[in-house]
């Protein structure tokens, strides 16, 4: 039962999400630095603390190796937590936690213990942030066994991934694409931001439903080439098709472990094309990784060397950040390449 | 006592103006202001000697800077994003150096620069070069586990150091007492054996007080020592933070009664410094601000090229 449906942006519907998944289940605690009494910088845990108390709803110091090292003890003892990390740049205090203790534990236990933890952090550039708000670190937990790793690229998806991911039996890092909660991003950083409310993704339900971990979603069919995107990027890349008269295939893919293999193959297979897209660095990005195994599955049917457009290898840089960002310019010379073969 | 206040309302006046740009769009991103806390960094660094000792801070960092003497026009300049920035602009507000000044930055990740300055104090006491480091972090960072580790490391081998706890009273929009357990943060190192001072950091002279006798301390080669210094910011963590979280009475109640500005100059004042001195002062001083406004907005952007630069030492 999912009820009306509202206008939401993307900070609305994170916070519908983890309202409505409190809601549901008394096991569900948000902890994390200015998430209770301030609401989150970004204000997606507006109201929450109000609504279900100090207990379940707290601010921590600035503790970030602390905060993940609590929420995996009590994930462990039975608790749901949905710690915030106020930016994905801040995580690295954090990784050992989330590397040796919240990815591992099943394992080394044999399964008698895990570690039911959502970790949702602001990520990615555009914001004229610098080197330490604007990172894209998602390789670095894709690269980990036994972390999931969903990114959502609008309202609706949001909010049904992130009760999937808590309500999930397995630790999820939950990157939210910062540039894009108040409206999708076409990487034309001049003009004005379109707010979520003149799109269709903004239509939310009020109440609980899932968005299932491991399902991408083909945002527009085509049949030239596949373009892989997530977060920001799905909305850059859809404004550069759109632009270039391209019939690309743009797929979303929303979660990247597990990652939805059958719909990429089936994709590149009908297109004989493919392009990557993310913001994070090149070398051993995810794009690697989908390179790699878009080629171990669709080798004969490639017409052409799969295509990566991502950030340049350098730190995040405080001023050029549109000469790093892979935007339309660089996307359209990807098109070209791709399709010259 | 009339260069403290120069040094302060240099700061003060810069800070403004920095506010004023971000409000025009020339400064984007974040920006953490210093007005408030004028006193700790001019009263601290005034007691250490450039080139000898080394600083190292946060990210709310254009006082430390100004309080050394750095050329306003290079950090206006970073804070645009310019190439003539003292980081040719690909640092940014919180990220700005140094090496004349053995000032080592300007950190983004709350903390994070606390262990780096037990390197730096390793380094200066390996090298015998008398030297002693500065580590400013705020009560906010004072709750992240390695400033704990760096703590133990630093008496365990008698680094010469001296940790700063700015403690303006909010890690952004949480107040002190709501997250830390010992909220006299000065009390922070007993139990690793280093002693603690609580300074008024309202008061410049108190803080040059308090510095001599940290400095003298660990010069002697008695390891570390912590100082906390009780001051305030005015302005929202940054400069997207609308600070609702404290009653525009308690910061109204602060400049009135505790600004460090004002109450050097009345001491300034009663020493018999005329009205006119100090008149020339402020008009001195907002003609460096705007040069340094003017030429933080008329310097070019960096190159393209500037991207690949620096990324390694080595070409690639």
């Amino acid at each position: 039962m999912t009820g009306e449906s509202r206008t939401m942006n993307m900070i609305q519907a994170i916070n519908s999400a983890i309202d409505v998944a409190m809601g549901r289940d008394e096991k569900i605690v948000v902890l994390g630095e200015d998430v209770g009494y301030f609401g989150g910088v970004f204000k997606a845990t507006e109201g929450l603390q109000k609504k279900y108390g100090k207990t379940r709803v707290f601010d921590t110091p600035i503790s970030e190796c602390g905060i993940i090292g609590v929420a995996v003890g009590m994930a462990t003892y039975g608790l749901r937590p949905v710690p915030e990390i106020q930016f994905a740049d801040y995580i690295y205090p954090a990784l050992d936690q989330l590397v040796s203790e919240a990815a591992r534990l099943r394992y080394r236990s044999a399964g008698e213990y895990t570690a039911p933890i959502t970790v949702r952090t602001p990520f990615g550039g555009g914001i004229f942030g610098g080197q330490t708000h604007s990172q894209s670190p998602e390789g670095i937990f894709t690269h980990v066994a036994g972390l999931k790793t969903v990114i959502p690229s609008n309202p609706y998806d949001a909010k049904g991934l992130l009760i999937a991911a808590i309500e999930d039996n397995d630790p999820v890092i939950f990157f939210e694409p910062k540039r894009i909660y108040n409206g999708p991003f076409d990487g034309h950083y001049d003009r004005p931001v379109q707010p979520w409310s003149k799109f269709a993704e903004s239509a939310v339900p009020d109440g609980h439903y899932t968005v299932p971990l491991g399902k991408a979603r083909v945002v527009r069919e085509g049949n030239d080439v596949t373009v892989l995107a997530y977060g920001t990027m799905v909305h850059v890349a859809h404004s550069v098709i759109q632009e270039t008269g391209v019939d690309a295939e743009l797929v979303d893919l929303r979660t990247l472990v597990p990652l939805d293999i059958e719909t990429v193959v089936e994709s590149v297979k009908k297109t004989g094309r493919c392009m990557v897209v993310h913001e994070a660095t090149k070398t051993s990005g995810f794009g690697a990784e989908l390179s790699a195994l878009v080629q171990e599955h669709c080798f004969h049917w490639l017409e052409a060397p799969v295509q990566r457009v991502t950030g340049w290898d350098t730190p995040y840089p405080h001023s050029l950040e549109w000469a790093y960002f892979p935007g339309p310019v660089r996307l359209t010379e990807a098109f070209k390449r791709v399709m010259q073969d | 006592m009339l260069e403290f206040y120069r040094q302060m309302l240099l700061i003060r006046r810069f800070e403004e103006k920095a506010g004023q740009l971000y409000g025009l769009g020339l400064i984007g991103g974040f920006c953490h202001l210093y007005i408030g806390q004028e006193a700790v960094a001019v009263g601290l660094q005034s007691a250490l000697e450039v080139g000898k000792d080394s600083v190292i801070t946060g990210y709310r960092d254009h006082g430390h800077m100004l309080a050394y003497g750095i050329d306003p026009k290079l950090i206006m300049a970073e804070l645009t994003g310019r190439a003539a920035g003292i980081s040719r602009g690909k640092g940014g507000s919180m990220h700005m150096f140094s090496v004349d000044h053995r000032f080592y930055g300007g950190h983004g990740i709350v903390g994070a620069q606390v262990s780096l300055g037990a390197g730096l104090a390793f380094k200066h006491k390996y090298s015998g070069d008398g030297g002693v480091a500065m580590a400013y972090f705020g009560d906010g960072a004072a709750n992240q586990g390695q400033v704990y580790e760096s703590f133990n490391m630093a008496e365990l081998w008698k680094l010469p150091i001296i940790f700063v706890i700015e403690n303006n009273q909010y890690a952004m929009g949480t107040s002190v007492n709501r997250a830390s357990a010992e909220d006299q943060l000065y009390r922070r190192g007993e139990s690793f054996r280093i002693p603690g001072i609580q300074v008024d950091g309202m008061d410049v002279l108190a803080v040059r007080g308090a510095a001599e006798e940290a400095v003298a301390w660990v010069r002697a080669g008695k390891g570390p020592i912590l100082l906390e210094l009780k001051t305030y910011r005015y302005r929202g963590h940054s400069m997207s933070d609308p600070a609702k979280y404290r009653s525009r009475d308690e910061v109204q109640s602060v400049r009135d009664k505790s600004d460090p500005i004002d109450h050097l100059k009345k001491e300034l004042e009663a020493a018999g410094v005329s009205e006119d001195d100090l008149r020339k002062l402020e008009k001195d001083i907002r003609a460096i601000v705007t040069e340094a406004a003017d030429f933080a907005e008329q310097s070019p952007e960096p190159e393209p090229e500037e991207l690949y630069t620096d990324v390694l030492v080595g070409q690639y």
